[in-house]
């Protein structure tokens, strides 16, 4: 852990992360709608609801339901992936869905949905998480009450070297001991909401690697909020 | 508030008798067109049109693939449209519905029938390896005539596309290396115009709304006035004098049409 003069595939710093950029209301269509980006990979996500549930057995009575729906558009990537769902897709879309339900405030919405439509335009790695972040975004711009933001990043371990923000380069790193890939979503305030990994690394290691998380974003929450408060129309305080 | 109600459908059509379009704009008027090509690395080619609020992203992935037998020298083409559900709360997630599978049909058939890509270029070697090229259209925010958006996006998507490194020995393609070479297409540029009638008007380039109310309409494929593909949509009849008024209107729009977005295909 103590390589200093680790080199990244493409130069950036340990806990660099790529330049972020974040818009909110991209979809006119939509009750809300946020664009977010890590370097090269966009994720576009919209919120439609809260609205009746169809069909009706769907329905919960105690409290509405988050419904998220993660996509890759087929020319997002080099080989072309058939357009409609996978089972990597349905993975991730209930993934992103409890990494957002903490702080969603559903009870006010019983036997309603809100619609989470996140769509991958351009993917180099990190694709869950920028859906996470750009979704957290369109949540909040659709006014939906929220305890929290979430922010999502994802932490690397390159051989024995942890680094922020894996990138393609660095996801099929196989040197040393080869890469772990540990995307994580934490609230504002520091609450784990999804924590994936895969790879090989130590406990001592994994509490670094959350610490990482926990710097990281901070920053991407304020991407997110300074978004948010750019919003056309919007008095900033 | 998902569908356009009786009343407002009724004051479209009011207006639309003195010539006159909630949004200002003439009958036989388009939106603003705006094209943004290059708008995604790991496609070959790719395209962002807005029409008015209408947005949508058109993709060209190629692979290498076998030929089809009866066409052993030439490389294929496969069109595929997907509303998505972010675009619009009347598009739901599941198998295509019938306006999708339409629209990826109607686009490839302009293009393919128009010759617009010179297929027999695209053979590597004869009824073994060709490329096949993929239209891919996504819809992003639907304020009504998806269809010529996703035309307009096709044609600059294939404008923009470059093929990537083929290499024979390992019969692999390196997409990393794109070649300076582009596909080749024809030079008059095939732009499929839709022309909807509305109580007795005919009108191009609906609004959402504009287009809940069209009780028919016709879309026609045509490069430099040559028409290569048609399509009537919608179950009510045209009159013989209705379908002249529609093929004459429709060379007039082509060629707006062109000059709106010719500065964006260079």
């Amino acid at each position: 852990m103590t390589t200093k003069t680790f080199k990244r595939p493409d130069g950036r710093k340990v806990d660099e992360i790529r330049p972020m950029s974040a818009k909110v209301g991209v979809i006119p269509n939509a009750d809300g709608s946020a664009i977010f980006s890590f370097g090269e990979t966009i994720a576009i996500a919209a919120v439609y609801g809260p609205k009746k549930m169809h069909p009706q057995h769907s329905q919960n009575p105690e409290k509405g339901t988050l419904r998220c729906t993660y996509n890759m558009l087929s020319f997002s990537v080099q080989d072309r992936i058939r357009p409609g769902p996978s089972r990597r897709s349905t993975e991730i879309s209930k993934i992103t869905e409890w990494a957002l339900e903490p702080i969603v405030i559903l009870e006010k919405y019983p036997n309603m949905v809100v619609d989470v439509h996140i769509n991958i335009l351009q993917a180099n790695a990190s694709t869950r998480c920028a859906g996470i972040n750009a979704a957290a975004m369109a949540l909040a711009h659709a006014g939906i009450p929220m305890r929290d933001m979430v922010s999502s990043i994802s932490i690397g371990k390159l051989d024995k070297q942890l680094i922020v923000d894996v990138n393609k380069d660095e996801e099929d790193w196989e040197e040393g001991e080869g890469a772990t890939d540990i995307p994580i979503s934490l609230t504002s305030s520091g609450d784990i909401t999804h924590f994936q990994l895969d790879g090989k690394i130590k406990k001592e290691e994994l509490k670094k690697a959350l610490e990482l998380a926990k710097k990281a974003t901070k920053e991407i929450y304020e991407v997110q909020k300074k978004a948010l408060k750019e919003l056309p129309g919007v008095e900033n305080d | 508030m998902i569908e356009t109600s009786n009343l407002t459908g009724q004051r479209i059509k009011k207006y639309m008798q003195e010539g006159k379009r909630f949004d200002g704009r003439k009958l036989d008027e388009f939106r603003e067109i705006f094209i943004e090509t290059g708008v995604s690395k790991n496609a070959e080619g790719s395209a962002r049109v807005k029409i008015g609020k209408t947005e949508v992203l058109v993709g060209v992935k190629m692979n290498v693939g076998e030929p089809y037998p009866d066409s052993p020298d030439k490389g294929n083409l496969m069109v595929t449209a997907e509303l998505l559900p972010l675009s619009s709360p009347r598009f739901e997630n599941g198998p295509p519905k019938f306006p999708t599978i339409e629209l990826g049909r109607v686009i490839d058939r302009g293009i393919r029938e128009s010759k617009f890509i010179d297929f027999e270029k695209l053979c590597i070697k004869e009824g073994e390896k060709v490329w096949t090229v993929f239209i891919d259209i996504y819809s992003i925010n639907d304020d009504g005539n998806l269809l010529d958006a996703a035309g307009i996006g096709a044609i600059a998507a294939l404008k923009n596309a470059k093929i990537p490194k083929y290499d024979k020995k390992e019969e692999k393609i390196i997409y990393e290396e794109k070649t300076k070479e582009k596909i080749p297409l024809a030079k008059d540029i095939p732009i499929a115009i839709t022309i909807h009638k509305i109580g007795n008007n005919l009108i191009v380039d609906p609004t959402r709304q504009e287009e809940d109310i069209s009780e028919a309409r016709v879309t026609i494929g045509s490069s430099n006035g040559i028409i290569s593909s048609l399509q009537k949509g919608s179950e009510t009849s045209l009159k013989e004098e209705e379908f002249y008024k529609i093929l004459n209107l429709c060379e007039k729009i082509e060629r707006d049409v062109f000059k709106k977005i010719e500065k964006f295909l260079k």
